[in-house]
């Protein structure tokens, strides 16, 4: 329990990370590397990526996000036939068991912010709130990069 | 009422695609493409025949790519992860492959011409690699050109009634002599890419002898 704790503060410190609300599971979860690519204009869809990792013992599930900046986020998952052919679907709900990590990442999942209220410009950073199933959110701030940015590194 | 107005006219709209790329799948996958011979490869650049239009409004064709190897792939502007990710990769060979690009063709073609306009495409590809080409045109063109790339497409409604494209997403690699060599596969690691690259770009000399 000395670890867990540790490793929550440690996240809270480290990371722009604001947990709410006394509840089990949820307030262990550390998210990191957020980072979203630039939109061009606001018809198109965007993407943002992360790692979520559950620091707790107690597995979490994920079960929603949102952002002032669009009107419907979702957590898509991306899947490839043996044909090649790409497909995106809505990922649902994403239970993430104790000590482990879920990456968001290109061409695995993403974070899909469809109608956006305005442009998301290079280098601006907006805040995007993770729910999960026991109530709790973890609020996360994610830095916009380039449209041709690979990772968080840009 | 208006609203449902616009709805109506909405889900007429979506029908209405639906049979297009109905029609579509079927000469792309469909029975159509089983009546000939079919080993799933892309055709060679110069058995192919279809007519685009480039991100500068000119007028294209595949038998333009043979003289030079070529990486061709299909997506559209819409994208959010594998499209941007594709091009963002190929970027980045492209830059460790250095000033061997101004000898290498690379084309993106839309898969979705009713909002990849040449307006749409020439912005789009300014964010990337500047050897990299946007096509787009008739959607009866695009689906010719898949059918030579043996590539499929089909649209998907979205939960928020949008629509987006499920697409094959491999990067198809050609020689100079428009010869298919092979894939790279979505999100393959630049190490094993960039050498796939550079063999199609070394059977250069041999295609042209």
């Amino acid at each position: 329990m000395k670890h867990v704790a540790r490793s929550t503060l440690a996240a809270l410190l480290l990371t722009p990370v604001l947990a709410t609300g006394a509840l089990a599971g949820s307030e262990d979860v550390v998210v990191e590397n957020a980072w979203s690519r630039a939109s061009i204009g606001t018809s198109r869809p965007c993407a943002a990526f992360m790692e979520v990792r559950n620091a707790g013992d107690e597995a979490v599930t994920l079960t929603g996000l949102r952002s002032d900046l669009a009107m419907m986020s979702e957590i898509h998952r991306v899947t490839t036939d043996a044909r090649g052919v790409s497909t995106m679907a809505p990922a649902g709900a994403i239970v993430i068991a104790p000590e482990e990590t879920v990456a968001v990442a290109p061409g695995v999942m993403h974070v899909m912010l469809m109608h956006l209220r305005r442009p998301m410009q290079e280098g601006e950073s907006f805040p995007l709130t993770l729910t999960f199933s026991d109530g709790g959110k973890v609020t996360v701030a994610a830095p916009v990069l380039g449209i041709a940015a690979r990772g968080p590194e840009g | 009422m208006r609203r449902r107005a616009i709805l109506g006219y909405g889900a007429g709209g979506v029908a209405a695609l639906g049979l297009t790329l109905l029609a579509g799948w079927w000469q792309v996958d469909g029975s159509g493409a089983l009546a000939r011979e079919d080993d799933g490869r892309p055709l060679p650049l110069t058995a192919m025949e279809f007519d685009l239009v480039d991100h500068e409004g000119r007028p294209v064709s595949p038998d333009m790519l043979v003289g030079q190897p070529s990486l061709v792939f299909f997506g559209f502007t819409f994208c959010p992860d594998v499209c941007p990710t594709t091009l963002a990769d190929i970027s980045g060979w492209l830059d460790e492959l250095g000033t061997a690009t101004h000898e290498l063709n690379v084309v993106f073609i839309t898969v979705d011409p009713e909002r990849d306009d040449v307006e749409a495409m020439a912005e789009y590809v300014g964010y990337f690699h500047p050897a990299i080409r946007g096509w787009t045109g008739l959607e009866e063109q695009i689906v010719r050109a898949a059918e030579g790339f043996r590539a499929t497409y089909e649209r998907a409604t979205t939960d928020s009634g949008d629509y987006t494209m499920n697409h094959t997403s491999s990067v198809f690699l050609f020689d100079a002599a428009g010869r298919f060599v092979s894939t790279v596969d979505y999100h393959e690691p630049r190490e094993f890419a960039v050498p796939k690259i550079r063999r199609a770009m070394e059977q250069e000399t041999e295609g042209a002898t």
